[in-house]
């Protein structure tokens, strides 16, 4: 508690006092009970994925039972065959691609509103803003019926074309707020070095706003990768997703909690690491940029 | 620009016109970076809902081919007309509005939690974050098998574990989902959204002026009327930024509908009840006029976040 105590002293400047270092004590406490609460759903859901399927399903929980990895063997598809990893690959497939093709639009564009901005460029930013927030479930069926006329049903680059619009409005807000913060000073530095566009972008911009683009780059890919609808309706053999996996993974009946533990382990990892990533910035990318 | 070729002795029109050339080019230069991604989204967002809004107004059932033409208004008559439809718009009013309230609520008190320094406070942030982090499906599988199953699911397995500490053998056993079938949705949705809303109003708290509450303090204020004087106003357009992008993002849930209930027992809302309508029952027609329904319900809410959104931006220029 040493340490709270006197960050508490840094911070108020005085109100020392026996009294006021246990409150803080408490609510600490209550911090950390709170937190811990909101993750045990998900503790559970790792420890369970470690677990036997017999002792997956008992009642009263088996908490400290022994831990196995056949979760994640059966996961694989150690006893069907049937593996998932098609569906990864197109996953990763439909959020990276969507996520460069998002930057070489989004960039240029913030670009155009934030540092040579046009004219009325905040009403474009609301253009912008305004797509995002139509429900994407009204524009499904033109689109699938779109798709069908086109051959470009079950075909993951239909679904990376879609992510990229899906995830384009809240690229563009971030990327603006990003080049906001670069000084201009420095961009006319380089113009009057006689600096073309692409210079500049190449040598300036990109590389001063990299945390930026990285913190835009995770939030894209994570939206990406969480996405169930459009993939499901727009998918069927050849070009299904991991959550689309997910929903068809869940078909047996019997003992598969530990499967399906391991499944939510495996498919939700690389949200996890990207959104650890990107941490510090989620709130600026899941506000659009308003706040920081 | 370099190129200026247009000499410069004869003044008046000549100049003129060359100067209005260069403005032109000057603006098209401006705009060109910004046309690609404009021309995406028009074509990938706007055209697929002038089309919805289009087929709204036509009968147009893919098992009834040949059948149809236009219909005016009665598709929007079948939507507020069918018990089922109407249900499920009352059906997204609660799943939101619960969803959306109980999570700001209890994204607040973490967020006001997580302001003061204590031991581990980042790890306890983290510990918030995760459920955000967890891919929607996956969370809404987790929900439904391992916590609320109600014969080794985690709920009633704790229920067991609590009721035998003071020697009982007869635990309260609920079938969660079938008892309270909303609900269960709408927790599931809390669990995942509260984090956003704790995000967002600590960025809050973070970003106001501490000397002032410090001045208060020393005035003798006590902690509730700081917070209720002075936080809480602060907090306003964050807690009302927060509502609304959360309902904006809740209102379109597909995934937890669709994963715990299948859109049964009363809980299928607008756009699980829209992909039924178009992709079971193949009705284009009804499925495009809900659709329809469910944007201008969106135009409301995103016209006030908008609004909300163009304040904060503009405080941040001042």
């Amino acid at each position: 508690m040493k340490s709270s105590a006197t960050g508490r002293a840094r911070g108020t400047a005085g109100g020392p006092g026996f009294l006021r270092r246990h409150t803080n004590a408490l609510w600490g406490l209550a911090a950390w009970a709170m937190g811990l609460f909101f993750l045990l759903p998900a503790a559970w859901m790792v420890l369970t994925s470690f677990h036997s399927e017999t002792d997956a399903a008992t009642n009263p929980p088996s908490v400290a039972a022994e831990l196995t990895v056949d979760g994640y063997r059966e996961f694989f598809g150690a006893s069907t065959g049937a593996s998932p990893w098609p569906t990864l690959a197109n996953s990763a497939i439909a959020a990276v691609a969507s996520t460069g093709l998002v930057l070489a639009l989004a960039i240029p564009a913030a670009y155009a509103l934030a540092v040579r901005p046009v004219r009325r460029s905040s009403d474009v930013l609301f253009f912008f803003l305004s797509t995002k927030m139509l429900p994407a479930v009204a524009g499904l069926l033109p689109v699938y019926l779109a798709a069908r006329h086109f051959g470009l049903l079950d075909n993951i680059w239909l679904l990376a074309v879609l992510y990229t619009a899906m995830n384009l409005p809240i690229a563009v807000w971030m990327m603006r707020s990003f080049l906001a913060e670069i000084p201009v000073s420095i961009l006319e530095a380089a113009a009057i070095d006689g600096a073309g566009l692409l210079t500049v972008f190449r040598s300036v911009i990109i590389p001063l706003a990299a945390p930026g683009i990285a913190a835009t780059s995770l939030i894209c890919f994570i939206f990406s990768w969480n996405e169930m609808l459009f993939a499901r309706v727009l998918t069927g053999v050849r070009a299904a997703t991991a959550p689309v996996f997910l929903t068809g993974f869940v078909t047996s009946q019997g003992l598969f909690l530990a499967q399906l533990c391991a499944a939510a382990v495996a498919v939700s990892l690389p949200v996890l690491a990207a959104g650890f990533a990107a941490q510090d910035r989620l709130v600026q990318g899941l506000s659009l940029g308003a706040v920081k | 620009m370099s190129t200026a070729p247009t000499p410069r002795p004869k003044p008046s029109e000549d100049a003129d016109r060359a100067r209005r050339a260069r403005q032109r080019r000057d603006a098209w230069a401006r705009r060109g970076p910004l046309l690609p991604a404009v021309l995406f989204l028009v074509v990938f967002t706007q055209l697929p809902f002038a089309a919805t809004l289009v087929i709204s107004f036509w009968e147009w059932n893919a098992l009834r081919p040949g059948q149809g033409g236009f219909t005016g208004f009665d598709n929007y008559r079948e939507v507020f007309g069918d018990p089922d439809l109407r249900a499920s718009v009352l059906t997204t009013i609660w799943l939101t509005a619960g969803a959306v309230l109980v999570s700001l609520v209890l994204g607040l008190v973490a967020a006001l939690l997580l302001d003061r320094r204590f031991p581990g406070r980042a790890l306890v942030r983290t510990f918030f974050i995760t459920p955000f982090l967890i891919v929607p499906v996956a969370a809404a599988l987790l929900w439904k098998h391992a916590l609320y199953n109600p014969e080794y699911g985690l709920l009633n397995g704790t229920l067991t574990w609590l009721w035998s500490l003071f020697g009982s053998a007869d635990p309260p056993q609920p079938d969660w989902i079938t008892r309270w079938p909303l609900a269960s949705v709408t927790v599931c949705l809390i669990w995942q959204w509260t984090p956003f809303m704790m995000l967002i109003l600590l960025a809050g708290l973070q970003s106001r002026d501490t000397e002032v509450a410090e001045a208060a303090r020393v005035d003798g204020a006590n902690a509730w009327q700081i917070f209720r004087h002075l936080t809480l106003p602060h907090l306003r357009p964050y807690l009302e930024l927060a509502a609304l992008l959360g309902s904006i993002y809740i209102v379109q849930n597909f995934d937890a509908v669709f994963t715990i209930t299948s859109g049964g027992l009363g809980t299928a809302n607008l756009p699980y009840t829209i992909y039924r309508t178009f992709y079971q029952g193949h009705d284009y027609g009804l499925a495009s006029a809900a659709g329809v329904v469910v944007v201008l319900g969106a135009v409301v809410i995103a016209t006030l976040a908008l609004r909300l959104v163009s304040t904060l931006l503009r405080e941040e220029q001042r």
